[in-house]
């Protein structure tokens, strides 16, 4: 019989902004980005062990493709 | 065989990129550059063993950033994705003018002019509407259309005083009325690999600026332009811009050296991340192979 498979862990961190909860679905990795869902603002990983969240820079002007 | 990913901010893309490689079983690490110092004299100070990388992708969004760390790795001797030559061809509006036009693949007209005075003589020469844009800029930043004389001599004003020197540099395209949409053609070691349209109410067709995208069929025509426009960069792996313009068909209008793709894989349906990831793969294996000969 197949055994129920156990929930995944639950990643989190604390948006900077606004407190509410920041889910990862994996471990993240430092530099990447991560919307708040609760107060949509862009953050980024700035230490992902333990992951600290920070504020994502606002675009510079020789940001692009 | 051992890659590393260059970056500054880690997006979806550069996110899709790593999953790619480990998929692909291809070892790929990733690297802040934010964190690292280069010594040109010692490619082993500064934490990083450059030495232990067949190749590098930079997928850096500052293209201050990716400008500085291909330079350095290049001079390290390392196999960079894209190489710095096609990357300064892509981000320079200019460069790229040139490098079509010695290629003789089809571009918008353009005029260049380093004073507002002789901004308008181009503008001029152009005739209205007139399409002016900063040499290098992406996402559709500080694009305009003037319409005439009036918003010329505002626009060029404005730029005068308040734009950086870069500013000073008058880079005007002639308008294309296209038909409510633009052309990205995806290339992958010369070879156009998926293609998609966007749309938008707007004249600025970027879905940085919330265009629509839809895969549309990779045509011959469409084949052939984009793999001059390829050839005309020797770019790795680029993504090409193109205007349908009613009287003169496929034109390119830019070339993007660090593209953006995190939604074209479902409306093309083909895995972009995957193949730029299996391209790189081989170029790394080839510099591994080249330097083991060279030794």
């Amino acid at each position: 019989m197949n055994q129920p498979s156990a929930p995944a862990a639950t990643i989190e961190a604390t948006c900077p902004e606004c407190d509410a909860a920041v889910v990862f679905d994996r471990s993240p990795l430092n530099g990447e980005i991560a919307n708040c869902t609760d107060c949509t603002a862009e953050l980024e990983v700035i230490c992902a062990d333990p992951i600290t969240l920070e504020l994502a820079p606002e675009v510079e002007e020789d940001w692009g493709e | 065989m051992n890659i590393a990913m260059t970056y500054t901010r880690l997006r979806t893309e550069e996110r899709m990129l790593l999953d790619a490689f480990e998929h692909l079983g291809v070892q790929c690490t990733p690297i802040d550059l934010r964190t690292v110092v280069f010594n040109p004299l010692d490619p082993l100070e500064g934490g990083v063993e450059w030495g232990d990388y067949d190749a590098v992708i930079d997928r850096s969004v500052s293209l201050t950033n990716t400008l500085v760390a291909v330079e350095m790795l290049e001079h390290f001797g390392i196999r960079c994705v894209n190489p710095l030559g096609a990357i300064e061809i892509c981000s320079d509006k200019l460069a790229t003018t040139l490098a079509l036009v010695r290629a003789g693949v089809p571009t918008p007209a353009v005029r260049v002019a380093t004073n507002a005075r002789s901004g308008l003589e181009a503008i001029e020469h152009i005739g209205y509407p007139a399409v002016i844009k900063p040499t290098v800029g992406s996402w559709g930043r500080l694009v305009a259309r003037v319409n005439d004389r009036d918003a010329a001599e505002a626009i060029l004003e404005h730029r005068e005083l308040l734009g950086s020197v870069q500013q000073q540099v008058f880079y005007v395209q002639e308008h294309i009325d296209k038909p409510g949409r633009d052309i990205r053609v995806f290339v992958v070691g010369n070879e156009p690999i998926a293609a998609i349209a966007r749309s938008s109410e707007h004249w600025v067709t970027n879905t940085a600026r919330g265009a629509r995208a839809e895969g549309i069929e990779l045509t011959a025509e469409l084949r052939e332009i984009c793999i001059n426009a390829s050839a005309a960069t020797q770019a790795d792996i680029v993504a090409v811009d193109l205007l349908e313009c009613p009287e003169r068909g496929l034109l390119v209008n830019e070339l993007n050296h660090s593209m953006e793709f995190r939604n074209s894989t479902e409306t093309t349906g083909v895995n972009i991340p995957e193949l730029v990831a299996r391209h790189v793969g081989q170029i790394a294996e080839e510099a591994r192979v080249e330097s083991e000969i060279s030794v």
